[in-house]
């Protein structure tokens, strides 16, 4: 119990992306079994590439995977009249062979990552704004926040920007009719039904209610981001005496 | 070997052909807009394909060659110049130290290349010497060049040293043959093209039909990350919510609005709106040298003819490669 495979679903959908990429749509619904499908997919085609293989990018139903149709064709071109040989369906075929051998398990060790986040105060301004707004008091917005566990289902918009998966409904609050010019890095926010942390400083609309000491992007590491497709964030609320001697340990 | 920076130019930055294998991190690609004149310029001073050289964009920088240099200016013209006398373009220049490599307002497209032998010694961030300039990432400090910066260039010229004796006492000498960039590129050509996009569907009918008819202007409100185009809006049949998802280079999504726009090197790794089209990799390098300003007409192609193009262009850079590589051997 607890797997499935994968490829006999008939959900599962292929169309390009371009001449170099391929898009494996797994539903339409953003849901932990579909981000289940597409983790064990991208873990299997990274674990085992073909030639030309270049990247696999995982979304919310979606992956691509990005491959160079030289280095494909010119793998593949003695088995068939070159006219006949498209890049995308030598691709395509390799990944429903693929898809075909997938199974998921629910049981799949997370990677938990604790991010300390200093709520509310000048770290956070729009906390007092969220708790109106749903007619709570900041102390129990900051609860709800941080007692969920939170799914990033994929890694966007900026380098190491989560898009997090689990927020409560209750906190669920409409991003600023104008966005703000700059968001300092670190900054934890709420916009819609989403929340997220800006891992570098850029032009936002989110609703600020905190923010972290710790980094979430450093380019000069391999992997570059703390977070990544597949882990499991929770939010520790700290001081701002613990906020501020986090980040002199940091520097 | 090293550059000094007089004057940098509107927008000069280094680029190599892109950081990939990062984009799951959200990592943007970056990397040269027009990648084939850049691949050429390497090949012709006897570097890989995949080093770093200058982009410049629309009024190029002034340069002081503190020591010998092997260079090659490619893509389009920004009417190089030493002392009055044009550097000519697609081909191996050798350039005695001391003078003064001047690039002016471009005469045809909108970007050049230039690749020095050696390539640029900088720092690779995350396997890439290219420049993501919004965040500020790799190439020098992140950043687009300015004036005072020096650029070290990697290693002596030992090719072409022909060049050198036949320059005597004047600044440069160049080689009485080039490369002929008319297989790769055609600058006067107006119509990129396209292959459907994956939401090309969801467009009304007359708004599928005017994408592949009519004009659209590129704004000024364009840059490396993408172009805003300008038209008649494209309407939707319904409103359409669509989650993020990955886009790449030539995507052509469509916001509310309704204008078009074309998402090039340093565009960001997702996005969430719906895909009229995709421009044809080959055809990247001709939207790459379009102004703001110009106007461009987008054409239907299959999926197989863009693949069939792209694998043409490919053996054509492979033949060119086989040959340069025979002239550098024979006057090393």
């Amino acid at each position: 119990m607890g797997e499935n495979i994968v490829g006999d679903k008939p959900e599962t959908q292929m169309k390009p992306l371009g001449d170099s990429g391929i898009l494996v749509q797994f539903g339409t619904e953003i849901s932990p079994d579909v981000h289940e499908e597409i983790k064990a997919f991208t873990d299997c085609i990274e674990a085992n590439s073909f030639p030309g293989f270049i990247e696999c990018v995982p979304a919310f139903t979606s992956v691509t995977i990005f491959y160079s149709p030289l280095l494909v064709f010119q793998m593949y071109k003695g088995q068939g009249k070159p006219e006949d040989l498209s890049p995308y369906s030598i691709v395509q075929s390799i990944l429903q062979e693929r898809l075909k051998s997938l199974h998921t398990s629910k049981r799949r060790e997370k990677r938990v990552v604790d991010i300390p986040v200093c709520y509310g105060g000048e770290l956070g301004p729009d906390l007092e704004a969220v708790a109106k707004y749903h007619q709570l008091t900041p102390a129990e917005v900051i609860d709800i926040h941080s007692q969920a566990e939170y799914l990033v289902y994929m890694i966007g918009f900026a380098p190491g920007f989560p898009y997090l998966g689990g927020m409560s409904e209750q906190i669920a609050t409409p991003r600023h009719s104008s966005p703000r010019l700059s968001i300092p890095a670190g900054s934890v926010g709420i916009a819609g039904m989403q929340t997220g942390v800006y891992p570098i400083s850029t032009p936002g609309g989110w609703q600020i209610i905190g923010r972290t000491p710790i980094n979430l992007f450093y380019p000069d590491k391999n992997p570059p981001t703390l977070l990544t497709s597949g882990d499991i964030v929770r939010f520790k609320p700290i001081s701002i005496e613990e906020y501020k001697e986090y980040k002199e340990t940091v520097l | 070997m090293s550059l000094r920076v007089e004057r940098p130019g509107m927008l000069t930055s280094l680029q190599d052909l892109g950081r990939y294998g990062y984009q799951k991190y959200g990592v943007v690609v970056s990397g040269a807009m027009d990648s084939v004149a850049l691949r050429i310029a390497n090949l012709l001073v006897g570097n890989k394909e995949n080093e770093a050289g200058l982009e410049m964009t629309l009024m190029g920088g002034s340069f002081l060659v503190e020591e010998d240099l092997l260079i090659a200016v490619t893509g389009g013209d920004l009417a190089p110049v030493i002392e009055e006398e044009s550097i000519p373009l697609w081909r191996p220049v050798w350039i005695k130290k001391g003078s003064l490599l001047r690039f002016r307002a471009s005469r045809s497209g909108c970007r050049t290349y230039m690749a020095v032998a050696g390539g640029f010694d900088v720092q690779e961030v995350l396997g890439s010497k290219s420049t993501y300039l919004r965040g500020e990432l790799g190439g020098l400090k992140g950043r687009a060049l300015s004036a005072g910066d020096k650029l070290t260039c990697g290693g002596a010229a030992h090719r072409f040293q022909h060049l050198k004796s036949s320059a005597g006492a004047i600044s440069f000498a160049a080689t009485a043959w080039h490369v002929n960039p008319e297989p790769f590129i055609n600058l006067k050509e107006t119509v990129i093209r396209v292959i459907r996009g994956g939401e090309f569907d969801y467009f009304t009918e007359s708004s599928r039909d005017r994408f592949f008819k009519e004009d659209f202007r590129i704004t000024p409100n364009s840059d490396r990350m993408g172009y805003r185009m300008e038209g008649t809006p494209l309407e939707m049949t319904d409103s359409f919510e669509l989650l993020s998802e990955p886009v790449t280079n030539g995507t052509i999504q469509v916001p509310k609005d309704g204008n078009p726009i074309i998402l090039l090197a340093d565009r960001q790794t997702t996005g969430g709106y719906p895909k009229i089209a995709q421009v044809a990799t080959v055809d990247l390098p001709l939207l790459a040298q379009k102004k703001p300003g110009e106007i461009v007409r987008f054409k239907e192609i299959s999926l197989a003819e863009a693949e069939q193009l792209y694998l043409r262009q490919e053996l054509q850079l492979e033949k060119l490669k086989a040959g340069l590589s025979l002239k550098v051997d024979e006057t090393a």
